[in-house]
């Protein structure tokens, strides 16, 4: 499996686990909006450390993850952009803006229960 | 140690080799792992290109040696429809697919010399270069030896 799916509480984590096509990015996007659909998830956690890189696509296709995610009421929070990835990232002049992102897991899931408990106060 | 590496490219699925077999040259090469993941990227936007705009076409990645310095060209070249307006398709924001029109300008600034050659009827050529730093600062650290 190239892309692992896993449930803790309200939060999908997706690890992706090799490099990925095109193809498999957008495959993950319409998985990852159908399972929180289904699941009712709050948060999300994407693991992109596998990725080779993380071009214009890939920037791209995170940012409409996370659009579509907080569309169907979960936050989204990237972990595992490595050093190298991340000096590429500027170079290359990506905007990041839209992307929530943590260093590790534990500070991912930190993260997101800070911005849905944010969300639980708003509405009371 | 290998020094030419073909990839060909007709599907987005050829990304997949073709950032590989790029990261894995320069590292043979003695780039360090940011400059790998640099050239890796840029391979990526000008392999995309060729999948998107052109069907198909090939990558050609060669490690150079010149007196003072280390080098990896990448050549990706396709028979595809060409570029008509090639200094606007190298700014930021064009496009003619709807998309950003990151891909050219973005792989240009990762790379040390970029260069397009393009025809409507012979296709596009992309010649990306990427020198070795440690070669930079060896020959800067050269110079204030000879200096002091
Ligand atoms: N190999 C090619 N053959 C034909 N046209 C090309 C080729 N590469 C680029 N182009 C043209 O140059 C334009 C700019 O390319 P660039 O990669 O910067 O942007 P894009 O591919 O449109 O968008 P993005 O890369 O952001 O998804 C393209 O829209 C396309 O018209
Ligand atoms: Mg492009």
């Amino acid at each position: 499996m190239s892309v692992a799916i896993l449930r803790q509480g309200d939060y999908l984590i997706a690890s992706i686990q090799v490099d990925l096509s095109d193809s498999q990015v957008l495959e993950l996007r319409d998985e990852l909006s159908e399972r929180i659909g289904r699941v009712r998830a709050r948060g999300l956690i994407i693991d992109v450390a596998a990725l080779d890189v993380i071009d214009s696509f890939v920037a791209r296709s995170l940012g409409s993850i996370a659009i579509t995610a907080r569309l169907r009421g979960a936050e989204t929070v990237i972990t595992g952009i490595e050093p190298d990835v991340a000096i590429a990232m500027v170079q290359f002049d990506l905007d990041l803006a839209p992307l929530r992102t943590a260093l590790d897991l534990d500070e991912a899931l930190s993260l997101l229960d800070r911005l849905t408990q944010g969300a639980g106060e708003d509405e009371a | 140690m290998r020094h030419e590496v073909r990839v060909p490219i007709s599907s987005d699925a050829d990304l997949v080799p073709a950032r590989a077999e790029g990261r894995a040259l320069a590292r043979e090469l003695g780039f360090s792992q940011t400059d790998a993941t640099l050239i890796a990227t840029a391979i990526s936007e000008i392999a995309r290109n060729i999948v998107v705009h052109a069907r198909s076409g090939e990558l050609v990645m060669t490690g150079i040696q010149q007196p003072h310095r280390y080098g990896l060209v990448i050549v990706a070249s396709d028979a595809g429809p060409g570029i008509p307006e090639i200094d606007t398709a190298l700014e930021r924001g064009h496009t003619s697919r709807r998309s950003l029109g990151l891909g050219l300008p973005g792989a240009r600034r990762l790379m040390d010399e970029f260069e397009v050659e393009t025809d409507a009827a012979k296709g596009t050529t992309v010649t990306m270069t990427k020198w070795r730093a440690r070669d930079e600062l060896e020959r800067l650290r050269a110079r204030r030896r000879e200096r002091a």
